[in-house]
């Protein structure tokens, strides 16, 4: 690491559940350091009672996930010089759910919404049947591969404003993860998984406002995935399966 | 908020409104244009069926769609729900229906002698 060069007031929310207040700490400020770093610092070198969460330090787990600048972003894998405007960094839990405390929200609603919008595993053969056949060119294999490198990190889910304002809208991972396995030819679940997305809180909430995709660190794009399911739904629909 | 019933019912009576309203707008740029006047306009639409049916299936088209699209905003802006929610999307869409109705049935088959 380079010897620092000056330190930088960081402003980061202390508190338990949804009571709490920002608090700013100096921390050295280095080239090459993310927002987790900075964090870290603060924890390890200020006040070790500050909670946070992480588990990789590389873009992979999705444990890291937090509000800076008010914009949900994965901290590990974000420099802080390129979020930095004016030398005011802001750190905050991620938007759309419960905190725990200071930076560490329960994620709870978030996992629980995957499995009302079915986005589990239907199986559709034993241990005794062939292993189905996943082609790679195959159309919906295709669709289906665009959307399986979520990390489940919850940065989508924190920049959905429509999740803000309809707590039973399912959010753009666990819809993104449900069309994801409605193309899998090793899924039995298809009818399930369309009448899961088509209730009060389903894929029909979506305003395609983009947040989501905008927002997914692993370049992903729900939204996509989210007006798929919706074609899906309309069309079992006409056909007089919904 | 929203099911895949209501979100159907929304797009399709927002494609029944499209060509409407492209109507709406002709006549009423032919209406100024050619510089007719209120009782000339009642004397086309008095006992016409085709103007009760064109306004009737507009009047209906805009309560069920208006109705969904303030129920959806009011949930989002409010978090209201559940029977309140309901009343809400009801009330909205028979207010509407009550007041175009009333206004279409005005001009097409209940006024008589204007001059």
């Amino acid at each position: 690491m380079n010897s620092p060069i000056k330190t930088r007031h960081v402003a980061v929310w202390r508190g338990e559940g949804e009571i709490g207040h920002f608090e700013t700490y100096d921390v050295p400020a280095y080239d090459n350091q993310t927002v987790l770093d900075v964090v870290s610092h603060i924890q390890h070198y200020i006040d070790p009672s500050l909670s946070y969460r992480f588990a990789c330090r590389v873009g992979m787990c999705g444990s890291c996930a937090m509000m800076v600048n008010g914009e949900p972003r994965w901290t590990c894998r974000t420099h802080v010089n390129k979020v930095v405007g004016q030398d005011v960094l802001e750190i905050a839990p991620l938007r759309n759910l419960p905190v725990i405390k200071d930076l560490a929200t329960n994620m709870d609603p978030f996992f629980e919404k995957w499995v009302k919008a079915e986005a589990v595993h239907h199986s559709s053969s034993s241990r005794d049947d062939d292993m189905t056949a996943v082609l790679p060119n195959d159309a919906e294999r295709k669709k289906a591969d665009a959307g399986i490198e979520c990390i489940n990190c919850a940065v989508c889910y924190a920049a959905c404003d429509t999740v803000a304002g309809n707590a039973d809208y399912l959010g753009p991972a666990a819809l993104q993860r449900a069309w994801t396995l409605y193309n899998d030819a090793r899924d039995a679940g298809k009818q399930t998984i369309l009448e899961a997305v088509s209730g009060v809180g389903g894929c029909h909430n979506c305003h395609a406002q983009g947040g989501c995709s905008h927002y997914c660190p692993s370049e992903l794009n729900p939204m996509q995935a989210i007006a798929g399911l919706k074609q899906a739904a309309t069309r079992a629909l006409l056909k007089g399966k919904l | 908020m929203l099911t895949v019933r209501l979100y159907m019912l929304q797009r399709v009576t927002a494609l029944l409104m499209a060509p409407l309203v492209v109507g709406h707008i002709g006549v009423m740029i032919y209406a100024v244009q050619g510089g007719l006047s209120a009782a000339e306009i009642l004397g086309r639409t008095q006992g016409s069926v085709f103007w009760f049916s064109f306004y009737g299936l507009f009047v209906l088209a805009v309560s069920v769609h208006a109705a969904i699209g303030l129920r959806t905003i009011l949930h989002e802006v409010t978090g209201l729900s559940g029977r309140l929610l309901m009343f809400f999307t009801w009330g909205t869409a028979l207010s509407l229906c009550v007041l175009g109705m009333r206004a279409i049935l005005a001009v097409t088959f209940l006024v008589r002698g204007v001059s």
